[in-house]
């Protein structure tokens, strides 16, 4: 059963489980993800690199301003243009302003989980232009009309014979199940879409501040045509995706290749210093960097600053045991996985929005371990779920049953007395005979549904205690 | 995180047994006991300690949370620093996590800087049974004899919070006639998660028959872990899946309290010992 991306949270989680298939893509994927940025991060020193991205995205977050200050002053000295976007419908506009000022038609876009964020493709379409994602992966996804579930797997939830139905269905392919039969026809129909595209619009990778470079990292070349082919080329970046210095720049795209993929160095990495100059014999006419910035400093304000480290590498999604299980379309947002449960109410005008997400997690830790930065997101999903308890975000029986759990557990004599009543309750339940309980009512159907549960033994601890210590006549 | 060093090898710790243990487990309880006193440590077991807060930290309730800290520092805190016990002991990751590490992180928020303080040297000699055993005592052999096949799994607390896995691993090599096999993914949570098991129960059971077909997978009669909850929500799976093997508390194993096998389903009960047995059928 396909995830329906518009149903409430616990249809979402309920349909991705009941989908063997998915359960099996994702995590044959993501472990083959896992093995591969192990190899490679223990390849180099792994742990020196981590701390050391670690340091210089914290100076970058320190000196935020004056490095955004920095970049923009430089990307304008290159000859692009700024736009600065506070929220989603900012950025919708000045891209859709741009496209129409240049009559372009035709859009063709690098991979970005920026313009997903705010949801460009749909805002472009409105007003009549025709987008066209080039990275196969987006490409295949949007041909299925599916968001991707992954950051930068965005189709890791389909297996072959599915994306081999795509293709029959959407481009006549003959029937095959050949992947080089299956790219060289998509490869044949974009470059037909690259040379008519009017526009390219890619993310960023990261941006140097002190060159006002663009960098976009991809394997198949499609960021680079995007990026040199169409007369107008626009960059939609997070306020938080800068590096102060080239140096750094390859420190971090160390970091992200390694931890993304595996790769030591990805196929391409593609530098965009501003628009076709005097004498250059290719590239565009015109450079527009948007700086989106749509919750991120509202992210930092609200103490979540801690999030504005991610480099989008996704290992934390590959090391998720919950994403392995329910995949991206479950979460229901952009961003997935342990950091898209962290960002996505982090950046929303509300947490409580998104009040599921922080709760969809066992909080193992994993993707700490996993993170090219070290971010400690299960502190930072604790904080969130603490954050949505202030906010009266939480369901009243919840709030209430923590509440006399608390009041009970404060007093040994009532815990004692809870202790008794519970052991003879549940042995008279379980009817006497030592069997485990196999129902129990809400909210602890919960837990019956799926395991059983074993009744309380006759006798405590503490009685244990006090009895031998009598018998040792120390009482 | 601090830990303290001992001058002297210690010889009083205060039990703090946890209430999952207290209630539901208390043969964990006692093997805790016995396994220290085996060793020459003396057990101080304060009889106000219920339950460190976790379950509301964990569901976001820090305000409850913190009434809970403090208590449990009201009881522990002063045995610390009276110098009536050496160290705080406990038979299980999680809980010595909350207690090391979350305390802290509670009374930093409310700004209660002497708590803070006074969590903080609770945290510095407090530590998780096998921690304890290993790395103060020096113990790798307790003089536990077991046939059969086990594998280990470690608990993420444990494993990646306190950074505790060495030191029940060597404990289980230490066990005379126990076979210890390599759980595949060992180190993938089995998806207890506290609330969450509840809240998000159908993935949380989802990640626990993950874990339960490693068991199978790799044979072992028995898991050894060293935290109950844990344990709970494996032996729950297991036992609706009605898969024979079993998760055991490591105190128990290293304390004798399972008997001479962990026999294979279809041979005959083995004499029970006189610790209470969980998870019979």
């Amino acid at each position: 059963m396909q995830v329906d991306f518009n149903a409430p949270y616990k249809n979402r989680v309920q349909q991705a489980l009941a989908d063997p298939n998915l359960r099996v893509a994702v995590s044959n994927a993501t472990d083959r993800m896992t093995d591969a940025r192990l190899a490679s991060m223990d390849a180099v020193e792994g742990q020196k690199l981590r701390s050391q991205v670690r340091q210089m995205k914290q100076h970058v977050l320190r000196n935020w301003p004056d490095y955004l200050q920095q970049l923009e002053s430089n990307l304008t000295r290159n000859g692009c243009t700024v736009h600065w976007a506070e929220e989603t419908e900012d950025a919708q506009n000045i891209v859709r302003e741009i496209a129409l000022q240049n009559s372009a038609k035709l859009v063709v876009k690098s991979k970005s989980m920026a313009t997903e964020e705010i949801h460009l493709n749909q805002a472009l379409e409105e007003v009549g232009l025709r987008v066209v994602e080039t990275d196969l992966g987006e490409y295949i996804i949007q041909l299925a009309d599916e968001p991707p579930s992954h950051i930068v797997a965005p189709v890791i939830h389909k297996r072959l014979e599915e994306i081999a139905e795509v293709f029959q269905d959407k481009l006549d392919m003959p029937p095959t199940r050949e992947p080089t039969k299956m790219t060289s026809l998509a490869r044949a129909r974009l470059r037909q879409e690259f040379f008519a595209a009017g526009m390219g619009i890619s993310g960023c990778n990261f941006a140097i501040a002190e060159t006002g470079a663009i960098c976009i990292v991809t394997n198949e070349g499609n960021g680079r045509m995007v990026s040199s082919m169409p007369r107008v080329y626009v960059v939609v970046m997070g306020i938080e995706k800068l590096v102060p210095t080239v140096e750094d720049a390859f420190l971090q795209l160390q970091a992200l290749c390694r931890s993304a993929t595996g790769q030591n160095l990805t196929v391409y990495c593609s530098m965009t210093s501003g628009p076709r100059q005097d004498g250059d014999v290719d590239g565009p006419e015109q450079v527009h960097v948007v700086l989106l910035d749509n919750g991120r400093s509202r992210m930092l304000a609200r103490g979540y600053g801690e999030a504005l480290l991610c480099i989008r590498c996704g290992a934390c999604l590959n090391a998720c045991p919950v994403y392995q299980e329910i995949g991206g379309h479950a979460y229901g947002s952009t961003y997935n996985g342990p950091i898209g449960a962290v960002i996505t109410p982090a950046l929303a005008p509300e947490i409580s929005r998104f009040k599921e997400l922080p709760h969809a997690t066992s909080l193992c830790g994993a993707c700490r371990e996993a993170c090219p930065v070290k971010i400690d997101l299960p502190r930072l999903l604790l904080d969130l779920r603490s954050d949505l308890v202030q906010e009266n975000a939480s369901p009243k029986p919840e709030a209430w049953g923590i509440k006399s759990y608390a009041s009970l557990m404060s007093s040994r004599r009532m815990y004692e007395s809870l202790g008794k009543m519970a052991s003879i309750g549940s042995n008279l339940y379980a009817g006497m005979s030592g069997g485990n309980i196999k129902f129990m009512p809400p909210p602890l159907n919960g837990w019956t549904a799926y395991r059983d549960f074993a009744p309380f033994v006759p006798k405590s601890f503490r009685q244990w205690w006090k009895e031998r210590s009598k018998l040792r006549g120390q009482t | 995180m601090h830990k303290a060093t001992f001058e002297q090898r210690p010889n009083r710790v205060a039990l703090f047994v946890t209430c999952m243990v207290d209630m539901l487990y208390p043969g964990v309880g006692i093997a805790t006991c016995e396994l220290l006193e085996k060793n020459d440590v003396e057990v101080v077991f304060p009889e106000e300690q219920t339950c460190c807060g976790q379950p509301a930290f964990n569901a976001g309730y820090r305000n409850e949370a913190r009434k809970l800290a403090r208590r449990f520092l009201s009881i522990f805190g002063p045995l610390v620093e009276n110098g009536e016990v050496d160290a705080v002991v406990a038979p299980s990751g999680s809980c010595a996590t909350m207690t090391s590490h979350f305390f802290e992180v509670l009374f930093e928020e409310s700004r209660e800087e002497e708590l803070r303080r006074q969590a903080e040297r609770l945290a510095s000699v407090t530590f998780e049974l096998t921690e304890f055993l290993v790395d103060v005592l020096g113990l790798v052999n307790t003089g536990a004899r077991l046939q059969g096949k086990a594998a280990y799994h470690p608990c993420c607390h444990l494993y990646r919070e306190l950074g505790v896995d060495d030191q029940p691993r060597k404990l289980l090599d230490g066990v005379e006639g126990l076979d210890i096999v390599d759980l595949p993914h060992a180190d993938d949570c089995c998806g207890f998660g506290g609330l969450f098991s509840i809240k998000n129960s159908g993935i949380s059971a989802a990640m626990g028959r993950a874990k339960a077909r490693s068991a199978l997978q790799c044979g072992a009669d028995a898991i050894a872990l060293c935290d109950v909850s844990c344990m709970t929500h494996i032996n729950g799976i297991l036992s609706r899946e009605g898969i024979s093997c079993r998760a055991h508390h490591i105190a128990e194993i290293l304390n004798n309290h399972l008997g001479n096998s962990l026999r294979p389903p279809s041979q005959p009960e083995p004499q029970q010992p006189d610790h209470p047995r969980r998870w019979g059928d």
